[in-house]
C-alpha cells in the first residue's frame, strides 16, 4: 500500500514505560506506525491510550520519569533511538513540529508572538531574522489571523485563546517540517472557535504537504483531518485503517463502542403544561465590578427535568449558577425556589434552602479535599442536614456508594487520589444525592471526562432523575451532551438568553442565527463536514 | 595536615552517623507495629539518623538527673579544670561540672524552645486562617498589625519587650511565642488563600459550614506540608534565639543551665584553644540539622514530592 521511499516516519515495536514509586510500568505496549510524506495520521483514544506518549516519541523524546524502552523509531531514515542529543535537537522544530494542546500554557507571556515565532528559523539557521518576521506575516495571513502585519508583536495573553492556538500553528510551520505533531490542538476551544482553527490547520497542512500526526480523543475532529485512523487503548492498537472505512465500519467492538456513545439520547418528555418551578431566575441582572456579565436572564426550571444552559465561554452560563448558589448576589432581579424567593446572599439563607440546590462541579480534582476520605465526604451533607450519626450514617454512605454504582467496602476508607477521573465525578454526586436535594447543578460535570466514562456519568444522573424526582440545570458548551441528556435548552451569549425552548424545538429549525452557528458547528462523523460547512458558510457570505 | 585529617575525621563522624541512623532504622521497623513500621521504612538514612539524634536528646533531657554525674549548679571543683576521668569535660568558669551542665541545658533550652515554636504556631496559624477564610477587614486589620510587629528587628523587638516585662522565662516565651508568630501568620494566611480559592471549600461553604470546622476539616489539612516543613525551621530559629538572648543575659537566667549563657560563660576559654565553649553551641547545631532532616522527610512524604 505504502511505497518504501515515501515512508517520512516509521516505528516498529515501541514500547514506553513510566516509572511509578518504585518500578516501571508499560505506557506504550508495542505500537507499529507508518506515516508517509504529506499524509495525516489520527491518533485517537481516551486518557492513559498514550497517544501523547507516542507523539513525543516521534520526536526521540519521552517525558520526565518515562522511558523508551523497546522497538525502533526511524524519522526519514534517521534512527531517532540512537540520535545523539544534538541530531535531535537539529530535527525538533526544523524538520518536526509540535503543536501543544494549550497554547495559552506553551506561549511564553514574557515575549511578543512573532519573537517566538522568529526563534526558530533563526537558531537553525534557516532564516534571518527579517526574513522571519516577513514570513511569520504571510503565515499569519494564510492561517486567517486579524490583522496579520500586527497580531506578530502583542503578546500572548492580548490575543484569544483560538487565535493563540493558531498563532502556535504558523511558529510549527515557520521552518516548513516535514512533520508536525498536533496533540489534541482544539480540546480546549469552543465549538465556534474550533472550527476556525481546524480549517486553518487543514488548509496549511495541505498547502505545504505536511505530514501530520493528529492526536486527540475527539472522533468527529481526527474525522475531519486525518487521511487515517489509528485507534489505541491503554498502549495498545486497537485497530487502524483509513478515515471513510473506519466510520463507516469499524471492525473492533472498542472501535464501536466509541462510535456507539454519540448515539446515546434521552426519550422526549412531554411538554410542561402547568405546574410550579422548582427554580426560576427572574430577570437577575449581575456582575462583578463594574461590568454586567449577566443581562436580564430570567428562566424556569421544572421538577423532574434537565435544562440544559449552553453557550461559549463568556456567556454567562457559570455566573448564572452562582447567582443561584448565592454566591453572587445579583444587582436586580431575583432567584425563586418553589415560588419563594431566596436570599441573595448564601450566607443569609436557611439550612433547609441549602440543602435543597446542590452543586455538582467541572473538576472533581479540585471540588473534593484531598485529604477527606470517601466516608466523610460522601457523610458530611447527610450528618449535617439530617442529622444522621453512627450506623445509621454509616448505611446511608454505604447506600449511596452503591446507588452511584461504586462497592462500598471498596471505597469507603479511600482518599480522593486512590480513585479515577469518572469515579472522582460518581463522589461528587453522591455528595450532592447526600443532601438529598430537589435541584441540582451540574456545571460540565462531563467535560474534563472521556467519552465512554462521561456517558456512564450521563446515563447515572439521568436514572438518579428518575429514582428522587430530581431537577438538573445542565451547564455545558457541548451540544452532544445537551442531546443526550436536556429536555429544555437555553441558550446564552453575552450575558444574554437568546433562546429558550423544549430541546426538539430547538434542534429543528428556524433558530436564532447564533443557536444556528452553535449546532452547525458541532463536528460530525462525516468526514466531508468541514468542508461542506465552511462552503455552506463562504455561499451565505458571498450572497 | 591539619585540615586532611579534620575531613577525614568528618567523613568517619558522617558514616557512623549514617551507620547509626541505618541501625536504628532497622530496630525501630523491628520493633514498631506493621503500618508504622511500613511508613519509617521509607525514611532516608539522613533522617533515621536525625530521629535516632532527637530521640537521644529527648532521653537525655527527660532523665537529666539520672544521666548527669553531677548536679546541674553545685560547685565541684576548681575554675576551668581540663578534661579528665572525673569531669568528662572540664568544669566551667564557676567550678560546676560542664557535662553535667551540658545535660540539664537540654531539658531547658529544648524544652522551653519547643513550648515557644509550639505556641507561636496555635497563635500564627489560628490567625493566619482566620484572616484567609474571612477576609475583608478582618484580613486587614490582621495583616497591618502583622506588617507592623515584623518592621522591627526580631531581636531588638524581644530585648525591648523583655526589658519592659522584665526577664523570666514565662515572660520569655510569650515574647518570642508573639514575635515568631508573625512569621507563621504570614506563611499560614498565604498557603490558606491558595486553598480557599478550591472549589471543595466553595462546596463547604454552601453546605453551610461553619467557620471553624470549615478551617480545621477542609483548610488545614491541605496547609500542613508547608506548615510542618515551616515548624521545623521554626524551631531552629527560636532555639537560636533562646540561645542569643541567653547570651546577652536577657535569656534563661543563671544559675539555671542554657547552651547559649554556657558559651558565653566560657568563652574566655576560646583564646586558650580550648574548644570546651563550642560544645553547647555543637549542641545546638545538631539538634538544628538533625530536626531538618526529619522535617524535609516528612515534608516530601506530606506533599508527594518526587526527586
Amino acid at each position: 500500500m505504502l511505497d518504501a521511499n515515501d515512508i517520512l516516519l516509521s516505528m516498529k515495536g515501541l514500547h514506553i514505560e513510566g516509572r511509578t514509586d518504585e518500578e516501571w510500568i508499560e505506557i506504550v505496549k508495542g505500537v507499529d506506525l507508518e506515516l508517509s510524506k504529506g499524509e495525516v495520521l489520527g491518533l485517537i483514544g481516551e486518557s492513559g491510550a498514550g497517544k501523547s506518549t507516542i507523539g513525543l516519541a516521534a520526536m526521540g523524546f519521552a517525558r520526565d520519569g518515562c522511558r523508551i524502552s523497546g522497538g525502533e523509531i526511524t524519522f526519514d531514515g534517521i534512527n531517532m533511538r540512537t540520535a545523539s542529543e544534538a541530531t535531535k535537537r537539529g530535527l525538533r522544530g526544523r524538520r518536526i513540529a509540535y503543536v501543544a494542546q494549550s497554547a495559552a500554557a506553551s506561549f511564553n507571556p514574557a515575549h511578543k508572538l512573532i519573537d517566538q515565532y522568529s526563534e526558530g528559523p533563526v537558531k537553525h539557521g534557516v532564516m534571518s531574522r527579517e526574513e522571519a518576521e516577513s514570513d511569520a506575516t504571510d503565515l499569519y495571513r494564510r492561517m486567517q489571523l486579524p490583522d496579520p502585519d500586527s497580531i506578530g508583536f502583542r503578546y500572548p495573553h492580548q490575543v484569544s485563546g483560538g487565535q493563540l492556538q493558531r498563532a502556535m500553528t504558523a511558529m510549527a510551520m515557520a521552518c516548513r517540517p516535514d512533520l508536525i505533531i498536533f496533540d489534541e490542538p482544539t480540546t480546549a476551544l469552543d465549538v465556534t472557535t474550533q472550527i476556525e482553527v481546524l480549517a486553518a490547520i487543514r488548509d496549511i497542512v495541505e498547502q505545504f504537504d505536511t505530514a501530520a500526526l493528529y492526536i486527540t480523543h475527539d472522533l468527529a475532529v481526527v474525522a475531519q483531518m486525518a487521511d487515517r485512523i489509528k485507534v489505541l487503548l491503554k498502549g495498545e492498537e486497537v485497530e487502524e485503517s483509513d478515515t471513510r472505512s473506519m466510520l463507516a465500519s469499524p471492525t473492533q467492538d472498542y472501535t464501536k463502542s466509541l462510535w456507539a456513545v454519540r448515539t446515546h439520547a434521552r426519550p422526549e418528555q412531554p411538554p410542561v403544561i402547568e405546574g410550579k418551578p422548582v427554580l426560576s431566575v427572574r430577570n437577575v441582572t449581575a456582575g462583578y465590578g463594574a461590568v454586567d456579565v449577566l443581562k436580564d436572564v430570567s428562566f424556569d426550571i421544572h421538577p423532574r427535568r434537565t435544562v440544559a444552559v449552553v453557550g461559549e465561554s463568556g456567556s454567562g452560563k457559570s455566573t448564572t449558577a452562582r447567582v443561584i448558589t448565592g454566591l453572587l448576589p445579583p444587582r436586580r432581579g431575583e432567584v425563586l425556589f418553589n415560588g419563594e424567593a431566596l436570599p441573595p446572599d448564601f450566607r443569609r439563607r436557611t439550612r433547609d434552602q441549602l440543602r435543597q440546590a446542590q452543586m455538582i462541579y467541572q473538576m472533581a480534582d479540585t471540588a473534593l479535599n484531598p485529604k477527606l476520605k470517601i466516608r466523610e465526604l460522601v457523610g458530611r451533607p447527610a450528618q449535617m442536614y439530617l442529622g444522621l450519626r453512627g450506623k445509621a450514617l454509616e448505611e446511608r454512605i454505604r447506600e449511596l456508594l452503591s446507588l452511584i454504582e461504586m462497592e462500598p467496602g471498596d471505597y469507603i476508607d479511600r482518599l480522593p487520589s486512590e480513585l479515577s477521573g469518572g469515579q472522582k465525578q460518581r463522589i461528587g454526586i453522591a455528595r450532592a444525592l447526600a443532601a438529598e436535594p430537589q435541584f441540582i447543578i451540574c456545571d460540565e460535570v462531563t467535560s474534563a471526562l472521556d467519552q465512554l466514562v462521561a456517558e456512564g456519568i450521563l446515563k447515572l444522573l439521568d436514572r438518579l432523575q428518575g429514582e428522587f424526582d430530581l431537577a438538573y440545570m445542565f451547564i455545558t458548551h457541548d451540544l452532544a451532551t445537551v442531546k443526550a441528556i436536556a429536555d429544555e435548552v437555553v441558550v446564552m451569549k453575552d450575558g444574554v438568553v437568546v433562546e429558550m425552548g423544549p430541546k426538539s424545538e430547538m434542534f429543528q429549525p428556524p433558530h436564532d442565527p447564533y443557536t444556528e452557528l452553535l449546532l452547525s458547528s458541532v463536528p460530525e462523523m462525516d468526514p466531508d463536514w468541514l468542508t461542506g460547512l465552511l462552503e455552506a458558510r463562504a455561499t451565505a457570505a458571498d450572497n | 595536615m591539619g585540615l586532611i585529617t579534620g575531613m577525614f575525621w568528618l567523613a568517619v563522624a558522617i558514616v557512623l552517623g549514617l551507620a547509626a541512623g541505618w541501625i536504628f532504622r532497622v530496630a525501630v521497623v523491628a520493633a514498631s507495629p506493621r503500618p508504622i513500621a511500613r511508613e519509617l521504612r521509607t525514611a532516608p538514612l539522613t533522617a533515621s539518623f536525625g530521629m535516632l539524634v532527637i530521640l537521644i536528646y529527648i532521653v537525655v533531657a527527660v532523665f537529666a538527673p539520672l544521666v548527669a554525674p553531677f548536679p546541674e549548679t553545685e560547685v565541684v571543683g576548681t575554675e576551668y579544670q581540663p578534661w579528665d576521668d572525673v569531669h568528662v569535660l572540664g568544669t566551667d568558669n564557676l567550678g560546676r561540672d560542664m557535662l553535667s551542665r551540658l545535660i540539664f541545658a537540654a531539658r531547658n533550652t529544648v524544652g522551653i524552645a519547643f513550648i515557644t515554636t509550639a505556641l507561636a504556631f496555635i497563635l500564627g496559624v489560628m490567625t493566619g486562617l482566620l484572616a484567609a477564610s474571612v477576609g475583608g477587614w478582618v484580613d486587614q486589620v490582621l495583616s497591618r498589625a502583622v506588617d507592623v510587629l515584623m518592621a522591627i528587628p526580631a531581636l531588638i523587638f524581644a530585648l525591648l519587650l523583655l526589658t519592659i516585662v522584665g526577664t523570666s522565662i514565662v515572660n520569655m516565651i510569650l515574647v518570642i511565642a508573639l514575635i515568631d508568630s508573625t512569621r507563621v501568620f504570614r506563611l499560614a494566611r498565604a498557603v490558606a488563600m491558595n486553598i480557599v480559592v478550591m472549589d471543595y471549600v466553595e462546596a463547604a461553604r454552601l453546605r453551610g459550614e461553619g467557620l471553624l470546622r470549615l478551617n480545621i476539616r477542609e483548610i488545614l489539612p491541605n496547609a500542613m506540608a508547608p506548615l510542618v516543613a515551616e515548624f521545623g525551621l521554626r524551631f531552629c530559629f527560636v532555639f537560636l534565639m533562646i540561645s542569643a538572648l541567653s547570651f546577652l543575659g536577657l535569656g534563661i537566667q543563671p544559675p539555671t543551665a542554657d547552651w547559649g549563657s554556657m558559651v558565653k560563660d566560657n568563652a574566655t576559654l576560646i583564646s586558650f584553644g580550648d574548644i570546651t565553649p563550642l560544645l553547647p553551641a555543637g549542641a545546638i547545631a545538631l539538634l538544628t540539622v538533625c530536626v531538618n532532616f526529619v522535617v524535609d522527610w516528612q515534608l516530601h512524604r506530606a506533599s508527594g514530592l518526587k526527586e
